[in-house]
């Protein structure tokens, strides 16, 4: 049931014309661009932490985290070259599904078991406390 | 994206086919690094996971030493320096492959596998000095799920390491052949994707350990 004549490109076209490594480009400047904003991203929040800047840790935490999320988006268009028309948008595609799988077992997890140890064990929670 | 077409029988017998694609639809000819994309993404399902039992963990100590107090952030930080040195010197490696300038493109792979190594060698040195102060993974369920996801990522480096050599020796006996390049290109998602996992760690783990 299958036929391939309608596509007459598939004929006689060699290995390295298609392997998908040829559509990808890179250049020094992205590769230095993803670099320089990937080490500011890192050296940032570093020094902030090792330099005691931060004390409390509620803004600090989400600052920590805004950063590394910056940090991913650099690495993953600087140096894994991602847009949404590679390989067809299945590439962006595969990529988004996984993000919403990834926050729903991120936020789903520290959620649901943040709040049972919170209700189902009101003894226990004093005692924890009071260890070392 | 296979080509399904549907002949329709009887009539006159028609050569009338029922097309159930856009033909004009571009589709990728070799789908070998859409592949190993895919494979990442489930990859970061699994540290996804380790992630989040991180998340819920992390925090009990039961007793023993505390992220505070064991996890040392000069260590990570020279780490976190390795390793995105190790990402920008596989970038010129891959600038040097496009070039086809086989010497330079090996020099920058190795000078990349030494960095690697050093990566590992100092969590491998972090690691043996936590248990060697008793707080192995067994101490705490803080420890047991931070040694799973830190050691997890150890591990795909020195796979990334393994691969690498098996790459060198490919290259230096066949050439920058379009096999050799496909191959070249999946290490360089795999080694970038360890980057991006690691900037969770150290972000998650490290710095937000040491702040609570």
């Amino acid at each position: 049931m299958s036929d391939h004549t309608q596509h007459v490109h598939d004929d006689g076209h060699h290995e390295h014309a298609h392997d998908g490594v040829e559509q990808i480009h890179v250049t020094l400047k992205g590769y230095m661009t993803g670099f320089v904003a990937a080490a500011f991203l890192t050296i940032l929040p570093f020094w902030l932490v090792m330099s005691g800047a931060f004390s409390k840790t509620g803004p600090a935490d989400a600052f920590i985290l805004l950063l590394a999320a910056v940090q991913i988006v650099v690495h993953m268009v600087y140096f894994l070259h991602l847009n949404a028309k590679s390989e067809g948008g299945w590439n962006m595609l595969a990529l988004v599904f996984t993000i919403v799988l990834v926050v729903i077992t991120l936020s789903g997890s520290i959620w649901i078991m943040y709040h049972l140890n919170q209700n189902m064990m009101p003894s226990m929670m004093k005692n924890v406390q009071n260890l070392p | 994206m296979t080509d399904m077409t549907m002949t329709v029988s009887g009539g006159s017998g028609a050569e009338e086919a029922l097309r159930f694609h856009v033909t004009e639809d571009h589709h990728p000819e070799n789908a070998t690094l859409l592949g190993f994309w895919l494979y990442l993404m489930s990859d970061c399902l699994i540290f996804a996971c380790l992630f989040a039992t991180y998340g819920v963990l992390g925090r009990e100590y039961a007793g023993g030493p505390s992220a505070k107090e064991v996890l040392e952030l000069p260590i990570v930080a020279v780490n976190t320096t390795l390793l995105l040195f190790s990402s920008i010197t596989y970038g010129f490696a891959v600038l040097e492959m496009q070039n086809n300038r086989r010497g330079p493109m090996m020099a920058w792979l190795i000078i990349t596998w030494l960095l690697g190594a050093g990566f590992i060698g100092l969590e491998l040195t972090e690691f043996t000095h936590l248990v060697s102060i008793g707080a192995g993974p067994g101490r705490s369920a803080f420890l047991s799920s931070f040694f799973t996801l830190v050691g997890t990522h150890g591990l795909h480096v020195t796979s990334g390491l393994i691969w690498m050599i098996v790459l060198l020796v490919q290259v230096g006996k066949k050439g920058l052949n379009a096999a050799n390049k496909r191959r070249l290109m999946c290490l360089s998602m795999f080694w970038h994707f360890l980057d991006v996992v690691w900037v969770g760690v150290f972000s998650f783990v490290y710095l937000m350990g040491v702040l609570a």
